[in-house]
């Protein structure tokens, strides 16, 4: 699952949370990397206001880690220009949901230069940014959004739900030639600040490697029902499954860690093991990546489903600001759990 | 290099000791005394919100302390027919424009009556998409002035908005079409972490105006009576069909940005100090106290007066919280989708059945 690069004898690893760890993969990159910098809003003494940026500036100091003007069409665009004269920019959009401001410039510009100038300019540039709900900020604050970027051609999407993966990933991501998208769930981070998730911390080894962009992981594995799942909502299949496990269900959990390109064939596979599949996505629910999901079992073979699917999505409605609201609409344990029963009744 | 600050001198009239330099202008002693008591009103929500998000009660919450005097200022002069377009901190602006203070807690509370707008009422919801509101003034104003209404507009937005290509559009349009509106900028020299000497390079947000042709200005905005006679003169001018305007009022948020930021992280303390001693509140108590016309008893009177107001604002808020998750779905359309409907069965049948 994690592809290290030195031999296996020196490895050394300590648990880290997700956001040190995209932290260390940001900063092993500079140090490699010189045309590798960060820029957005609020990255720099802030150190990001999700913390996935913490202690760069100290480190690499104002010349590489820059904070801008709150101009998200245009240094999304100045990232995109960098990127095509040779940096190596990673761009933060502080929440995903302002997306709309510089969305132009994400999906019609950096997600198609290389592409209109028939391959000859690359955009190897870095996308981070915050996604997801579950602390009362409400529906312009909460979105996941990553079906929207993964529909739209020329960008990779990745979605990090481990400590391990988020490092490995991140790596993966400054390194690769083309735009990528690196989608970071508020609730994964380890934030002292936010509910706490057991799974947001992690064994991750010092060194610098990479893990797979298009390649999905099994979590857990499993017999009985398969649960396709990303982000924090992996976190909560995990939970739900140790439970469940108590009641003789085995549950076979898939992160799926990258949304383009798309491991199709971790997901056929799982689902011919257990016949049975639940789908939770905190996107919302409708035209979505459960809905993908769905279609490639259909359109592979309808019948390894030994009875229909589940999905545990966002209702498609605007997320609310209030608690109670809030978890009413979000994939939690609950939710999770009532689904893998469903489909194992 | 244009020297923004020599061409845009700041307009002050009660400096921070409480001296007044000039007249009152169109503002009486009766004035100063109930602005004075209403600011420490709001001071007292204010500080009280923040204790009910770290109690739990409210999520996050953008506190306002120590822009009273500008949000106060900036719809001083503006009547009943008059619109505000405000951004997310200006509940004590909303406050006076006829919009519940309980709307600034309901805010994180995803609570329905939020939108409600008490009827007639010409404020907007608070907007936290940054300098997004500054396009819907002008579609605003613009449309005050097809439909040949005589009203002022006033948009509001921080520092740090001004970066936002939605700002110079807006103010783009609003001088091509010659709207009546006022474009006001809570100048409170940050934007989170973000210093304004990093957001841009010119000396001040008023200069902005010269690139659209229109006049602006800069005002000390911890200064209400500066702030409210400047908003008098320019909300007259510009019900008379001139406009726009662009106001930068000099102030500074004494607080943190929000309740989910801890500012001893990016600024220095001795800045604090520095603005805690031109506090809007302390220059109206000093200069009231030196014509005698606030006395410790008056203050005492004014603090019990305003707990008890915001101990029952806090009452109804609370008491309001109890609603069906299923309002979710009421204001997604006007009328609901079928399909959403029977996602809507689907959620009803879930919440009863398994409580989440
Ligand atoms: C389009 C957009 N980008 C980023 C943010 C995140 N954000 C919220 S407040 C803020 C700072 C705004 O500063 P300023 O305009 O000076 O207003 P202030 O908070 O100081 O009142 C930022 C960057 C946002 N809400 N909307
Ligand atoms: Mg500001």
């Amino acid at each position: 699952m994690v592809k290290i690069e030195t031999s296996p004898q020196q490895v050394t690893s300590r648990k880290l949370t997700v956001s040190k760890a995209m932290v260390e993969g940001i900063a092993q990159e500079m140090e490699r990397d010189p045309s590798v910098i960060v820029l957005g809003e609020d990255v720099g003494a802030y150190g990001g206001i999700f913390s996935s940026t913490t202690g760069l500036l100290e480190r690499f100091g104002p010349g590489r880690i820059l904070d801008t003007p709150i101009s998200e069409t245009a240094f999304i665009g100045l990232g995109t220009g960098a990127a095509v004269e040779g940096m190596r920019p990673i761009v933060e959009l502080m929440f995903v949901d302002f997306f709309g401001v510089a969305m132009d410039q994400i999906y019609n510009h950096m997600a198609k230069i290389h592409y209109e100038s028939g391959g000859n300019v690359l955009v190897p540039m870095v996308l981070m940014t915050a996604v997801g709900g579950g602390y009362s900020d409400g529906a312009q604050h909460s979105q996941c959004l990553w079906g929207t970027f993964a529909h739209l051609p020329g960008m990779k999407v990745v979605v990090p739900s481990s400590p391990a993966d988020a490092k490995g990933l991140m790596i993966s991501a400054i390194r690769d030639e083309n735009p990528v998208v690196y989608m970071f769930h508020k609730g994964v981070m380890g934030l002292p600040w936010m509910t706490k998730s057991t799974h947001a911390l992690g064994d991750v080894p010092e060194e610098s490697y990479t893990v797979p962009i298009g390649k999905a992981a099994i979590t857990r594995s499993g017999t009985d029902v398969t649960v396709v799942t990303l982000s924090l909502s992996v976190h909560h299949s995990l939970d739900v499954a140790d439970e469940l496990a108590k009641e003789g269900i085995e549950c076979e959990v898939v992160d799926l860690r990258s949304l383009v390109p798309l491991d199709r064939a971790t997901v056929l596979e799982s689902v011919a093991k257990t016949g049975r599949l639940v789908v939770v996505d905190e996107d919302y629910q409708s035209f979505g990546l459960s809905g993908e999901i769905a279609a490639i079992i259909a359109e592979e073979d309808p019948r390894l489903l030994r009875c229909p699917m589940k999905r545990v999505c966002v209702p498609d409605t605007p997320i609310p600001y209030a608690r109670s609201l809030e978890q009413a609409t979000l994939p939690t344990p609950t939710r999770i759990a009532a689904a893998i029963r469903d489909v194992m009744a | 290099m244009t020297d923004g600050m020599e061409m845009f001198p700041l307009i002050q009239r009660l400096d921070e000791e409480g001296n007044l330099i000039g007249d009152l202008g169109v503002l009486s002693l009766a004035d100063l005394k109930e602005t004075y008591a209403t600011m420490r009103f709001l001071r007292t929500f204010d500080e009280r919100a923040w204790n009910l998000q770290r109690q739990g009660v409210i999520g996050t919450y953008a506190p306002f302390k120590g822009q009273e005097a500008a949000q106060m200022g900036a719809v001083a002069a503006l009547e009943d027919t008059d619109w505000l377009v405000p951004t997310y901190r200006d509940w004590a602006a909303s406050y006076l424009r006829g919009v519940p203070l309980e709307h600034g807690l309901f805010f994180s509370k995803g609570h329905p009556s939020l939108g409600d707008i008490p009827a007639g009422k010409r404020v907007l919801p608070a907007q936290v998409v940054i300098a997004a509101q500054t396009l819907h003034g002008v579609g605003v104003a613009w449309a005050t002035k097809l439909r040949h209404e005589k009203v002022a507009t006033v948009v509001t937005f921080g520092d740090g908005a001004t970066s936002q290509g939605d700002f110079h559009e807006a103010m783009n349009f609003a001088s091509v079409l010659a709207v009546p509106l006022i474009f006001f900028c809570e100048n409170n020299q940050w934007a989170i972490s973000v210093p304004l000497a990093r957001q841009m390079h010119a000396e001040t947000i008023a200069q902005r105006s010269i690139a659209y042709g229109i006049e602006g200005f800069r005002v000390d905005g911890n200064d209400y009576v500066a702030v409210a006679n400047l908003m008098h003169e320019l909300s007259e001018r510009v019900r008379n069909g001139e406009g726009p305007f662009l106001v930068e009022a000099l102030t500074y948020r004494l607080g943190a940005h929000t309740t989910a930021d801890d500012p001893g992280k990016y600024r220095a303390i001795e800045e604090e100090d520095l603005w805690i001693r031109r506090d809007p509140l302390v220059r109206l108590e000093r200069w009231l106290r030196a014509q005698g016309q606030l006395s410790d008893e008056d203050l005492a009177a004014i603090d019990a007066d305003s707990e008890r107001k915001v101990e029952e604002i806090i009452a109804g808020f609370r008491e309001a919280l109890d609603i069906s998750p299923l309002v979710l779905f009421d204001s997604v359309y006007a009328t609901l989708p079928s399909t959403l409907a029977s996602q809507r069965a689907q959620f009803e049948a879930r919440v009863k059945e398994v409580g989440a």
